[in-house]
């Protein structure tokens, strides 16, 4: 995969917030990352760390504060499609129906959709049958595959996820950890993910990077060296799992002298 | 596997829906139009019947559809004349309410140089502008558009302001990441996301129009419905006024029930959310 697209290199980010009364706190300290073009990696760490904020600059929303986020050697200024966001709420137009979301992206910039693109996207996600409801009447897992088929019809080089699975039932999570896995596959896309839940950070990502407390420093970058297709079952997942709560301090308070109670 | 409440419509189901629909709404309208009965049977009975009510303030109900039709000649013309103000003045004061709104919820300074003015002049019922719109304007009927203009544009300008200032920013951050500029964030995102509280205000503009309407017309135009409610007072023909007072009635409320057409199919989209 020589010629392949979305190795992000992120240098030395720092990222301070006004605390509104004159002070600052930092939110991000010194991160240094290189994610490989076509890699699957996650981010964990306790909530409010600033993981998320780490995403949004990624993506463009925010800028940082000092740093520089590469994305196949050039410098992210501002939001581009060719870096997609879902968050953890779908937000769906709700003026639109499925199709209309899906077609929003290449309309805003003036392309004409090439014939097939939407049917392929809706066909990946599962929603032909739904093009034409409008989001309220989806169900939480389908409006969240919207979402990620809307942000996949712009063909991102970049998926950045922000908890998108963080709002739906276990049941339908899994199901949609397994949707993940096959988007990722067929699109070969770079994937970040964001989330909360270690098990799917195992379960999907090649890299799983640990997070410190605010302000977020990189604990530990871990390599995931399981082989795909992965089984929830494999006895070396709960090694991993147990090696990751150690580095989230989340493993027997007694133990560990440092519980820390942010999930 | 995740069903939804997608409806299916057979073309078969929709033939037979028009009848299936009529009966039971009869039905339900029974009550209703038995008790108008009673209600008009009863009014007959107090003014034409027994004399209770003293005239010629309370004519009973033959008298007023007498009159009804016997000057249909002025009281369509005055229809025509208060609709034709009416529709102007709404639409000069929707659009104007629609750009300012809109200039105020989308552009830092268009909050700042609007607000003020809105605060100041929007709280002053039009009709208090009448002594200056009199003079400002060379005719009463370009005065009356002004009034009609000025109530209905300061609550679509609010409306239109807090709905595109209140859209959620994760659309704006969506469709930005999307690829959408300025110009499709303003157009395809934030005005339609906010259409919802752009219609409320449509609604209060066209009752506060109403209503500027109707003072417009006893004050200064020599023409409108209003205008022939006065005029009829002041020789005494109460059954001309009851006359004119049930078209306004019929006239206003199925405007009204136009818009609210024109909002359900607009905002389909919201449907099992709209609680009002």
């Amino acid at each position: 995969m020589a010629d392949a697209k979305g190795c992000l290199s992120l240098q030395r980010i720092t990222k301070v917030f006004p605390n509104g009364s004159g002070q600052t706190i930092p939110v991000l300290q010194d991160i240094n990352l290189e994610i490989r073009a076509g890699g699957f990696i996650s981010f964990l760490g306790p909530s409010g760390c600033g993981k998320s904020t780490l995403l949004r600059l990624m993506a463009g929303l925010e800028t940082a504060t000092g740093g520089v986020i590469y994305v196949d050697g050039e410098a992210v200024q501002g939001p581009h499609y060719s870096r997609g966001l879902v968050f953890q709420d779908p937000n769906l137009f709700p003026w639109l129906t499925v199709e209309g979301n899906l077609v929003f992206g290449p309309r805003a910039r003036g392309n004409e959709l090439e014939k097939g693109i939407l049917e392929y996207f809706l066909e990946l996600t599962g929603l032909t049958e739904f093009r034409r409801a409008f989001p309220h009447q989806l169900s939480g897992g389908m409006a969240q595959r919207a979402a990620l088929a809307r942000a996949l019809i712009n063909r991102p080089v970049v998926l950045l996820l922000d908890e998108p699975l963080g709002a739906l039932d276990a049941f339908t999570r899994m199901q949609m950890q397994d949707e993940l896995y096959r988007i990722w596959r067929a699109q070969q896309i770079t994937v970040v993910l964001v989330t909360h839940d270690i098990d799917e950070a195992i379960y999907l990502s090649e890299r799983v990077v640990v997070f410190t407390p605010r302000p977020a420093r990189i604990k530990s970058i871990l390599d995931i060296p399981l082989s795909y297709p992965r089984s929830r079952e494999n006895p070396d997942f709960f090694l991993l799992r147990n090696e990751i709560l150690k580095l989230l301090n989340l493993s027997r308070p007694e133990e560990e002298g440092e519980f820390v109670y942010a999930i | 596997m995740e069903a939804t409440s997608l409806k299916t419509k057979t073309p078969a189901s929709r033939k037979s829906r028009g009848w299936d629909k009529f009966f039971p709404r009869c039905r339900r309208l029974l009550p209703l139009i038995l008790a108008l009965v009673v209600l008009i049977g009863v009014w007959n009975l107090l003014t034409t019947g027994l004399r209770l009510l003293p005239l010629p303030y309370f004519p009973g109900p033959r008298e007023i559809l007498y009159e009804l039709w016997r000057d249909r000649g002025l009281l369509g013309l005055s229809t025509v004349y208060s609709l034709r103000l009416l529709a102007i003045g709404y639409l000069v004061g929707t659009l104007g309410g629609l750009a300012a709104g809109i200039l105020m919820g989308w552009f830092k300074w268009g909050e700042y140089w609007l607000q003020p003015l809105l605060r100041f002049i929007g709280p002053v019922p039009a009709p208090a502008w009448i002594p200056l719109a009199m003079t400002l304007f060379p005719n009463s009927f370009l005065a009356s558009i002004f009034l009609l203009g000025l109530s209905s544009w300061f609550p679509v300008t609010i409306l239109t302001w807090s709905g595109i200032a209140g859209v959620n920013k994760s659309y704006l951050e969506v469709a930005r990441t999307l690829g959408a500029g300025d110009r499709v964030l303003l157009l395809r995102v934030a005005i339609p996301a906010a259409l919802p509280s752009i219609f409320v205000g449509l609604f209060m503009g066209l009752g506060l129009s109403f209503a500027t309407l109707v003072v417009a017309e006893m004050l200064g135009v020599k023409a409108g419905l209003g205008w022939y409610i006065q005029w009829a007072q002041g020789w005494a023909e109460y059954d001309k006024v009851y006359g004119a007072l049930i078209i306004m009635a019929l006239l206003f409320s199925t405007l009204l029930s136009v818009i609210f057409r024109c909002r359900d199919r607009i905002l389909a989209w919201q449907r099992g959310l709209i609680k009002w």
